[in-house]
């Protein structure tokens, strides 16, 4: 058993070597951790696991048993109101092709929760697992300064 | 025999290229046409470029109106606007609504937006690269906004007995002043529906200081959905009882399968079938592979691992990269084989110049590396297929599919998705037709997806290339004759590769009295394609760089030898909106200049560099604050720009598309090559194709924009080409180190 966003799943009948990447995607129908590099290398995939950040793509299923999983379809609160990083990302019109965006989001949300001010070390050293091939560091960057100013719970 | 993508390219290209500017365009030879929708559906309004064809003409009279028009307005107010063309990151998606929603005074927050069907009887073309989506739209679409208005506002002084004279609009209502009376646009919706609709030659549009929404900020209309992460792309298509497919093709290009294991593969858990492909041996199309079909993605790539074929390479490529850089090294100071353009007497200019300089420039191959690697979901229905797929040229990949299945293109239904980065990338839809022949495989939906490794070494890559420069100048340091060997590739002996070519209009080339441009070809294999700012990419650094080199060896400081070589404010021929102009160019050079503080005083081992250059019908400078330490570890504290592409649509999007062509451009001439060998690409991952990074990326990207009234032109290509030379001059300005091959780090710089 393990839990995505607070609802229980059955590992039964999942190869155990299977990356957790494909179970969200193929199995559960949760798109939003994505698939980029299939290494652990571009983030693209990143979700948390009991709210640290990891590579969806290059985690084994059997890791997880017994474990909660949030993906960025779990991000915002069960009402429905966004984190304050996804305003910021809206606010600040941070997406271009937005492909990685998903990852970055819930890097940038375990920072947070972590360090709620966070310096521009803090930034780099927790985001530099992604690759956004847009190039909008810039304004990831700005997003998250936003979202720490608004204060994050 | 040739595998290269290059006649393909260059209709694609040529396309984009002979695409008029909006400026070009003649009201007359639009129409815009009312559709008849079912009662109730308020006004909708479908427009076309030229003559209405047959075809037009029947999509739009069918009783099932939606979605075959630009823009409806509802009776509940709403009003939706279909976006046309794709979006690949460079928001159009956004930009093509906010046009349409000027013109009809729309209020933005009632706008609804969504992605139009492929149809081009009724959109026109509706591909995107060469960053034309904007200008080859601009009239169409404040047309049908205007004309919109102009239906909404006849029907409300109708209703109220007045002149239209009388009444105006704003926020998605008519007003009139005078008996302060006001009607929403919804309830004006099915008043308007029964009007004619006006002959465009009536249609007033708005001029720019009229705009309420264009040149403002707008966050991206599937922002909400990216960051809550819901289906939007191409990979994120799933439907029930959807297979999963995966297609081996020789690591070099034109090998063809002998034998695979395939009996081993069918064994493997999940596998549903695997078989071989023969293709029609088009690159662009579908080349020789083996083809596997899973119940799940990592089923299939699991099985693809195991998957061991035997390929006949005896036709394929042999390329070596190493082989072609020396080659070229070697005939580089001869001259080229072929003459591309000459003005004056070059060699006497040079004989006669009081100082001659020359310098050898190359540049590596690279692929585009879309985050989102190519895939695409087909389902082959017996006498028809529909297609889910991120390619930038939709109605491209609708004719090849018709075509490889021997279906008539109206039995082939292509859903454009969102797709996660384009770069030029998905100009060419092989990945497309190889879903759609390995669907018309499998009787279920089925989706391919390649791998990273796939997607890195099946590309159609940006060609390297290489520039011998020889130039003078006279005893006041003025540039008196310019002389360019070029060499780059050719897949048949005849032409340059796609994404290859140099213009004989290349910078600075018509600005001097004595210029010469010659080229030679080596033989080459390896598909090549556009790349983000095809040639200018490439071109603009070694240009942009021996300038500086020249302006240093003059004595002379950059920003006034550039402008002296630009000199008086001209269009060069021919005189189209979309060609240089050299007004434009020394307007954007002194601002990104003065902006970046030219000449200040810098801290301790700072430089400041600067280049500027034209593409897209973009004029672009920049100016780039590095630092180098004693390691030749490169910081860059700054870059700032300055883009003249008209009037901007949307200040955020603008932005962001220059910061990050910026980073981009920086990105790819810090680190980013590819290797060839025996025909194979070898980096296959982001290990060794390592992208620029959030801890690396300058903390200050300066964007300013000259707005005029030109005609808007496109922003997803031109920032990037000047901030290769801008950053190696600007290192040459703080640490004396002359950079003249990319990457930097084989030179042993690193950012």
């Amino acid at each position: 058993m393990f839990k995505v966003n607070g609802t229980e799943h059955s590992l039964d009948g999942i190869d155990p070597a299977t990356p957790l990447l494909w179970v969200l995607r193929d199995t559960l129908g949760l798109v939003g951790a994505k698939y980029g590099c299939g290494i652990a290398q571009c983030g693209a995939c990143t979700v948390q696991l009991n709210g640290v950040p990891i590579r969806a793509c290059s985690t084994p299923i059997s890791a997880i048993d017994g474990q909660s999983i949030t993906t960025i379809e779990g991000l915002a609160a069960p009402d429905g109101k966004l984190h304050a990083l996804q305003q910021a990302w809206i606010d600040y019109d941070v997406a271009q092709c937005g492909y990685c965006q998903a990852g970055q989001l819930m890097s940038a949300a375990a920072l947070l929760k972590d360090k709620p001010a966070p310096t521009d070390a803090d930034i780099d050293q927790a985001m530099a697992g992604h690759i956004c091939r847009c190039g909008t560091y810039t304004r990831i960057r700005q997003a998250i300064y936003a979202a720490a100013k608004g204060g994050v719970a | 025999m040739t595998f290269s993508a290059d006649a393909y390219f260059a209709e694609v290209m040529g396309e984009f290229e002979a695409s008029p500017r909006a400026s070009a365009i003649h009201f007359s030879r639009r129409s815009i046409l009312k559709l008849s929708g079912a009662a109730g559906a308020g006004l909708i309004l479908a427009f076309t470029l030229g003559p209405v064809t047959e075809a037009a003409a029947a999509a739009m009279s069918a009783k099932d109106f939606a979605p075959n028009a630009f823009l409806r307005v509802s009776p509940d107010g709403s009003i939706l606007i279909y976006a046309h063309r794709p979006e690949i990151g460079q928001g159009i998606k956004t930009a093509v609504p906010l046009i349409v929603a000027e013109e009809m005074d729309a209020a933005w927050a009632d706008v609804k937006v969504e992605q139009a069907p492929i149809n081009t009887a009724l959109y026109g073309r509706q591909s995107a690269g060469g960053s034309t989506s904007i200008p080859t739209s601009w009239d169409q679409l404040r047309q049908a906004g205007a004309a919109a208005r102009s239906m909404l506002i006849t029907a409300a002084a109708k209703k109220w007995g007045v002149p239209v004279s009388e009444c105006t609009t704003a926020d998605s209502a008519v007003a009139h002043a005078a008996s302060k009376r006001q009607l929403r646009y919804g309830e004006l919706a099915l008043a308007a529906a029964a009007l004619p609709v006006p002959d465009v030659k009536t249609l007033t549009l708005k001029t720019r200081a009229q705009y309420r929404l264009l040149g403002n900020r707008f966050t991206g209309v599937d922002n909400l959905k990216v960051v809550t992460g819901q289906p939007l792309f191409g990979i994120d298509q799933a439907m029930p009882g959807m297979l999963y497919a995966v297609y081996e093709k020789c690591p070099a290009v034109g090998g063809k399968v002998i034998s695979a294991n395939l009996d081993h593969i069918k064994t493997l858990p999940g596998v549903k079938d695997a078989f071989i492909l023969e293709g029609n041996g088009v690159t662009s199309d579908v080349m020789p592979g083996v083809a596997i079909v899973a119940d799940s993605t990592w089923n299939a790539f699991k099985a693809k691992a195991a998957l061991q074929v035997n390929w006949d390479e005896s036709k394929a490529s042999k390329d070596s990269w190493t082989k072609l850089q020396a080659e070229a090294k070697k005939i580089a100071k001869q001259a080229g084989a072929e003459n591309i353009t000459k003005s004056g007497d070059v060699d006497a200019a040079l004989k006669g110049a009081a100082k001659t300089l020359e310098a050898f420039y190359s540049y590596p191959f690279v692929p585009h590396a879309t985050l989102e690697p190519q895939n695409t979901t087909a389902w082959f229905k017996g006498d028809s297929i529909e297609l889910w797929a991120p390619t930038q040229t939709p109605e491209r990949a609708i004719t090849q599919v018709a075509k490889l299945l021997n279906l008539p293109e109206n039995r082939v239904t292509l859903n454009q998705t969102r797709a996660g980065g384009g770069f030029g990338r998905r100009l060419v839809n092989d990945p497309c037709c190889e879903a759609a022949v390995i669907a018309q495989r499998v009787n279920a939906p089925v989706k391919l997806t390649w791998t990273r490794e796939d997607d890195m070494r099946h590309d159609f890559y940006r060609p390297g290339g290489f520039h011998q420069f020889t130039a003078g100048l006279d005893a006041a340091g003025k540039l008196v004759g310019w002389k360019v060997h070029f060499i780059t590739f050719s897949s048949d002996g005849k032409t340059p590769v796609a994404g290859g070519n140099i213009p004989a209009a290349e910078f600075p080339l018509p600005l001097v009295a004595h210029g010469e441009l010659t080229q030679s070809m080596l033989p080459l294999m390896t598909p090549c394609g556009a790349w983000r700012a095809p040639r200018s990419n490439a071109i603009a650094f070694a240009t942009q760089s021996f300038i500086h080199e020249l302006a240093v060896a003059a004595g002379r400081d950059h920003l006034e030898f550039l402008l002296e070589i630009l000199g008086e404010p001209r269009h060069i021929p021919p005189a189209t909106s979309a060609a240089l102009n050299t007004g434009r160019a020394a307007a954007v050079i002194k601002l990104a200049a003065e902006k970046a503080g030219w000449g200040k005083p810098l801290p301790q081992g700072h430089g400041l560099g600067l280049a500027f250059y034209f593409s897209h019908a973009g004029h672009f400078a920049e100016v780039a604050e590095v630092s180098v330490d004693a390691q030749k570890r490169v910081t860059i504290h700054n870059v700032v720009m300055a883009g003249d592409i008209g009037p901007i649509i949307n200040m955020s999007g603008a932005e962001n598309q220059c910061q990050g062509g910026i980073i981009d451009g920086l990105s790819t001439m810090m680190n980013l090559q590819v290797g060839i060998e025996n025909g194979r690409v070898i980096e296959g991952n982001f290990t060794e194709y390592p992208i620029l990074r959030i801890n690396k990326a300058p903390p200050k990207i300066e964007v300013h924009f000259i707005q005029s009234d030109n005609t808007p032109t496109g922003v997803g290509e031109p920032a990037l080409p000047p901030v290769a030379p801008a950053i190696a001059n600007a290192i040459f300005a703080a640490s004396g180190i002359r950079v003249r091959s990319l990457p930097l780090r084989n030179e042993g710089l690193t950012v």
